[in-house]
């Protein structure tokens, strides 16, 4: 498949997988009752539906599409920059710790009974605070290969902050507070109402924006750093430019839905089969592939059982076999 | 033995004078002195270790000087920017570190980065600059293809093209031939050469001494942290020189006006 093709397919996916979110659910919509409500909220005309569609499609289905099409953009946009920038395949946008330091802050605020709002920023500020952490003591060790030890830093705070998840939910309260916690470790957008859109938004389209800024250098960051640098790349900068859009995405995605797995690993794989390793044309793609698989996931959390399922249980039962067929197909190559 | 010719040649693209180099604190060579010159194709012979790596590394200025100066076209190779630096100093590592699989055109198209804007993409004549450097090399047909999936030789003559579309003044290769099959090894030293004709400064590491007589104008010998030898190739290669240097027997072969030498001895003391 051409580049242009692959980008087309996958802003097809995203419309597609949009369309279905807005009329699939215990109130389903056909693709008429969609238009007109849609037509009569855009021209300011009565659309002649019951307000209880408009109520459904604005102020439910809505937000929580809109949260999904962020959360997924965002992790897929970050995950895919992350792999180019260290240089591994199975990288995801939790390395340095964003995810669980925003996991860690939200199961504090949690336990603390903090109300929701306050959760969630302690859940943000705990993800930028552990990767600001984890860049201060890689930049502090600087010896060798700055890449790698970021990298093994991040995975031994990483452990850390995991360790302070298990004690928090061996502290909570377990008729409470126990299962939010669980819940929140297992990522959903079931709680996502209108007044989370702005933040969630401002912090995920600014951390995407500053990613596609940076598209032009991102193949030759993912070159040996010297290689890099002899090509007229200020890599330190970009280096520190890159961790900040990412992490800014990932700890905005966790406070609002919780730990979403997958998503910013599987992602970038399959962008990657359908335009080919370079960034410029990637990251666009992997975005919007992103934004349309989460939201087909989330679509089939709150319509495939009487409950709703964690996201992360349904991103791990599509992702595995999927990651393993990728595997198969690229005998552990890169796609 | 020691040659240290005072390098203050008229028109020096780069000049080394009394470099030390080494990493942080340690040093690994000195007493290091020399000028590449346009046209020129400098050669840097030495055994494992004896600091080519790090000479080389600090000359494209990633690596701090211990002491000594160098200078690129008459100012002081520290005071330029990253991008002012690659704008006249290109570097071709060795090949075969590519994680993904980009097309040859993506590949050459890198070696323009330094001639754009901090956020901007490739304008067109950054786009012709690229094709043109891919039909010099002769590679103009495989610009779809991927650098994972075409040979050694032509990797190498991509990374070439790459370094040519930088629009340097001086080319600095790191073992080109490295991993190369034989008629590969001909081929990349040949567009090597060919650069030197063009106008640009070349210097090269080799392992091959006959790579150095045969390609090379100048060569400069590395050993035991300081160039314990350095000039015209044909005169500075000599079998004395090269036993010392790599601490080997060294067989000399002549005939038809030429000569090359051989490692070892042909039979066992």
């Amino acid at each position: 498949m051409t580049p242009r093709l692959g980008l087309a397919a996958a802003l097809g996916f995203l419309i597609l997988a949009v369309f279905l979110a807005l009329s699939v659910g215990r109130f389903p919509l056909s693709p008429l009752e969609l238009g007109r409500a849609v037509w009569a909220a855009v021209t300011g005309t009565p659309s002649g539906l019951p307000p209880a569609t408009s109520a459904v499609l604005f102020q439910v289905r809505g937000p929580r599409v809109l949260a999904a099409l962020l959360v997924g953009a965002g992790l897929a946009t970050a995950g895919t920059a992350f792999q180019g920038l260290f240089r591994n395949p199975l990288v995801s946008p939790d390395l340095l710790g964003a995810s669980s330091g925003a996991a860690l802050g939200a199961v504090v605020g949690i336990l603390f009974g903090l109300p929701i709002l306050g959760i969630e920023a302690l859940s943000f500020a705990g993800g930028l605070g552990a990767v600001a952490v984890v860049y201060a003591i890689g930049g502090a060790l600087r010896g060798g290969d700055a890449v790698l030890t970021l990298v093994l830093t991040g995975i031994v705070v990483g452990s850390l902050l995991g360790a302070g998840i298990g004690l928090a939910k061996y502290l909570a309260d377990p008729y409470n507070q126990l299962p939010a916690i669980t819940f929140w470790l297992l990522g959903s957008l079931a709680g996502i109402g209108v007044g989370d859109l702005l933040p969630l938004a401002l912090a995920v389209l600014v951390g995407i924006a500053l990613l596609l800024t940076l598209r032009w250098r991102m193949n030759a960051m993912s070159l040996p750093d010297e290689e890099a640098r002899a090509l007229g790349v200020p890599t330190g900068a970009l280096r520190a430019a890159i961790v900040v859009g990412a992490s800014l995405v990932t700890a905005a995605s966790v406070a609002a839905a919780g730990i979403v797995g997958w998503v910013g690993l599987v992602v970038p794989h399959l962008a990657r089969l359908l335009v080919g390793p370079s960034f410029p044309r990637l990251l666009p793609t992997a975005a919007l592939l992103g934004g349309g698989f989460l939201l087909l996931i989330d679509t089939l959390a709150r319509t495939v059982a009487p409950v709703e399922v964690p996201l992360g249980i349904l991103t791990a039962i599509v992702g595995t076999p999927f990651f393993i067929a990728l595997l198969a197909r690229t005998r552990g190559g890169w796609s | 033995m020691v040659v240290t010719v005072a390098a203050a040649c008229e028109g020096a693209v780069l000049e080394a004078r009394g470099l030390v180099v080494g990493y942080r604190g340690r040093r690994v060579a000195g007493e290091i002195d020399f000028a590449l010159v346009p046209g020129r194709a400098l050669a840097l012979l030495g055994p494992n270790g004896g600091g080519k790596t790090t000479l080389l590394r600090t000359l494209i200025g990633l690596l701090p000087p211990l002491a000594g100066e160098i200078r690129l076209e008459g100012g002081p190779l520290a005071d330029l920017t990253v991008g002012a630096r690659a704008r006249r100093i290109a570097y071709v590592p060795q090949a075969g570190g590519q994680a993904f699989g980009f097309s040859v055109r993506e590949t050459v198209l890198m070696g323009r980065l330094a001639h754009q804007r901090a956020l901007a993409g490739p304008g067109p004549a950054d786009v012709a600059a690229a094709e043109a450097a891919l039909a010099r090399l002769g590679i103009a047909h495989l610009a779809e293809r991927p650098v994972t999936g075409i040979s050694g030789g032509e990797r190498q003559l991509a990374l070439i093209a790459r370094a040519l579309a930088q629009a340097p003044r001086l080319i600095v290769l790191d073992e080109p031939t490295a991993s190369l099959d034989f008629g590969n090894q001909g081929r990349v030293l040949a567009e090597m050469r060919a650069l030197t004709r063009a106008g640009l400064a070349v210097l090269f590491t080799t392992h091959d001494p006959n790579q150095a007589l045969r390609h090379a104008d100048e060569v400069a010998m590395l050993a035991s942290g300081r160039l314990i030898a350095r000039g015209p190739s044909a005169a500075t290669i000599t079998r004395p020189r090269l036993q010392h240097l790599y601490g080997c027997d060294v067989e000399e072969v002549v005939g038809d006006g030429r000569h090359a030498f051989l490692p070892g001895s042909a039979t066992r003391p």
